[in-house]
């Protein structure tokens, strides 16, 4: 067991990689494993530096491919254990994470997104949207919180944990540089003093009982030889995880209700989208936000519902539409026209949003 | 009248009695390996904190021979996932199995630097000078002219490079007081498992422990029995069977 820090309600002025780790001790974290890279190190460097309070464990690896292996071999020994990536080594720790989606294996990781293809800017993007939700190959099956400020970082990162442990999907707190390093005040708290108990870990090796007496050896497989067994296993995985999604599935609206002109927006963007809302409202345009929080899995029936009673939708986003393709799939049969503010790599504000839906409110006249 | 003599196979306590026939290919020398671990780990009676890592590639058909506690992972990342595991539970005595393309190409990474930093596990690198599962390409320690699929007129080391010599690798960059590395051939199987007996007492004792095993491949070397063990002894000629470190204790 590790100590747990924060025993009572707490208002701190912290980074939000800080955040994220105080969050993973107060979700009971027992390891962490990682590896440098902007801009998520300091992740990490709280981790550490928190190691002689909190008892809990670290082992800096390789590579991002050792780091998300090696947490693959923490939980399976039964430990609430994590990681955090960005960027290139995101692309790479895909491996295991793959490994992960196939072996059902509870594995928690933070994706704070950096620019891209490739090295490109170490700061802030939202072009690992697609990567983080669907990177692995096959058909696998993840869950993703996409996080809009510190006090996200705190509750989702929490969430995380249970949410991975309880239906056994890796499951991932999708933040980005901005947020990892930018500084506002969040109230830490204790789970318990919300109502949250941490779903209880299990051993998938070594677990309780004698081999050949109490129980029989475990094997646990990443391979299958017949096309048909394989695909058998993932219509189970398929429905369990239709059968969680209605339960897991998180959306927040702002002033969407009679919004003419509907912005639809996830992380930090959606925090930008909100400001915009308001300068928006002021000048008489109807605008509202629809913000995905599940960006995997989506919301799909109040997304439609909030689409249908809008005349215009904007998607807008630090990338090249990466949400908007997930989404204008679960749009299908719906015909309410779009227009984009796409910034690859770069920070959309609200001015940029008040002037885009501006100019489409008055090409609607 | 005719009398049926039964006799029951005489398999380690830590082999798999359910799995029934191996499912390598005949002549393979995984089976042999996999026996004489099985072997050591009865003799030092861990069976019950024993965690068993297999790689991708032959490695993968050991996902349930051994009665331990078995997690198949994927190609080159069973160290890491072991290393994982014993980081969680130091109690464990972890065992990371693999192939040389597992352990010297595509996991390279992970065997150098578990090394260095000492992981208290055992690290096995089936040595068959190939890539079997795949079809029987050249590896990392395909011997110079040796016809593989990928170098159908022979290993030219002027293009590839010499073959990688594992042991020697590990010993030189290994903690002399607490690892324990060998090389060691299924030519001679009590060795093996006395040499396994060794890595595992390491493990025990908090070290971190690596066995080269020097194997055979008749399917893919396309060799009969003779030409097979012919092959092995000049492996055995070209990558020294030896103790490089033991560390006091074991």
């Amino acid at each position: 067991m590790v100590n747990k820090l924060i025993k009572e309600d707490t208002k701190m002025f912290l980074t939000g990689n800080e955040v994220l780790a105080y969050a993973a001790n107060s979700a009971e974290a027992e390891f962490m494993y990682g590896y440098p890279i902007t801009p998520q190190n300091e992740i990490m460097h709280t981790w550490c530096k928190l190691l002689p309070k909190t008892g809990a464990g670290f082992l800096q690896t390789e590579d991002e491919i050792s780091a998300g292996f090696s947490t693959i071999g923490g939980i399976l020994a039964g430990k609430r254990a994590f990681t955090a990536t960005a960027g290139p080594g995101n692309v790479i720790m895909q491996d295991a994470q793959s490994m992960a989606e196939m072996m059902r294996i509870p594995f928690v990781c933070a994706v704070m997104q950096r620019g891209g293809p490739s090295t490109a800017t170490v700061i802030y993007a939202q072009q690992e949207t697609r990567l983080t939700c669907f990177g692995g190959n096959g058909e696998g099956f993840r869950i993703v919180y996409s996080t809009a400020g510190h006090q996200d970082l705190y509750d989702y990162m929490i969430k995380a944990f249970n949410t991975a442990w309880k239906y056994r999907f890796p499951t991932y707190v999708l933040a980005d540089g901005y947020q990892g390093k930018m500084r506002e005040p969040v109230v830490l708290y204790d789970p318990a003093s919300r109502g949250i108990s941490m779903v209880p870990t299990t051993k998938a090796l070594l677990a309780e009982g004698q081999i050949g007496v109490d129980r029989k050896s475990a094997h646990l497989r990443n391979t299958y030889n017949m096309e048909e067994e394989l695909m058998g296993v993932l219509e189970g995985y398929k429905a369990d995880y239709e059968k969680m999604s209605e339960e897991v599935q998180e959306w927040e609206e702002y002033k969407a209700e009679d919004a003419e002109i509907l912005v639809i927006a996830h992380g930090i963007v959606a925090r930008s989208a909100r400001t915009a809302i308001d300068e928006l409202r002021e000048k008489g345009i109807k605008a509202g936000l629809f913000r995905p929080i599940t960006i995997r899995p989506l919301a799909v029936k109040p997304l439609r519902a909030a689409v249908s009673r809008a005349k215009q939708i904007l998607f807008t986003e630090s990338a090249n539409g990466q949400l908007a393709q997930m989404v204008l799939e679960k749009l299908y049969g719906l015909n309410t026209p779009y227009s984009t503010l796409f910034k690859m790599g770069v920070g959309v504000t609200g001015d940029d949003i008040v002037n885009k839906v501006e100019s489409m409110a008055a090409a609607a006249v | 009248m005719s009398e049926i003599l039964t006799m029951p196979p005489n398999l380690p306590d830590a082999q798999n009695a359910e799995v029934g026939a191996s499912k390598f290919c005949p002549g393979c020398g995984h089976g042999i390996t996999l026996k004489a671990l099985a072997k050591a780990v009865d003799e030092l009676g861990i069976k019950q904190k024993t965690v068993f890592g297999c790689d991708i590639g032959c490695s993968l058909l050991a996902w349930n021979y051994m009665d331990l506690d078995t997690v198949q992972t994927h190609h080159g990342r069973t160290t890491p996932v072991i290393y994982g595991f014993t980081r969680a539970n130091p109690e464990a005595i972890g065992i990371a199995y693999m192939g040389d393309g597992g352990g010297l190409a595509i996991g390279a990474q992970h065997l150098v630097n578990a090394t260095v930093r000492g992981e208290r596990m055992l690290i096995i690198v089936v040595n068959n000078t190939n890539y079997g599962m795949t079809g029987g390409q050249m590896s990392p320690t395909t011997m110079p002219g040796q016809k593989t699929e990928t170098t159908p007129y022979g290993r030219d080391c002027s293009v590839t490079g010499k073959p990688a010599k594992a042991a020697e690798m590990v010993a030189a960059i290994a903690d002399p007081q607490k690892s324990f590395v060998a090389r060691s051939s299924v030519s001679n199987m009590m060795k093996l498992k006395q040499t396994f007996v060794k890595a595992l007492k390491n493990v025990e004792n908090g070290g971190f422990s690596f066995v080269e095993v020097l194997s055979i491949c008749p399917l893919n070397w396309r060799t009969n029995n003779v030409d097979t063990f012919g092959r092995l002894a000049q492996m055995e000629e070209f990558f020294e069977v030896k103790e490089f470190l033991v560390p006091e204790g074991v």
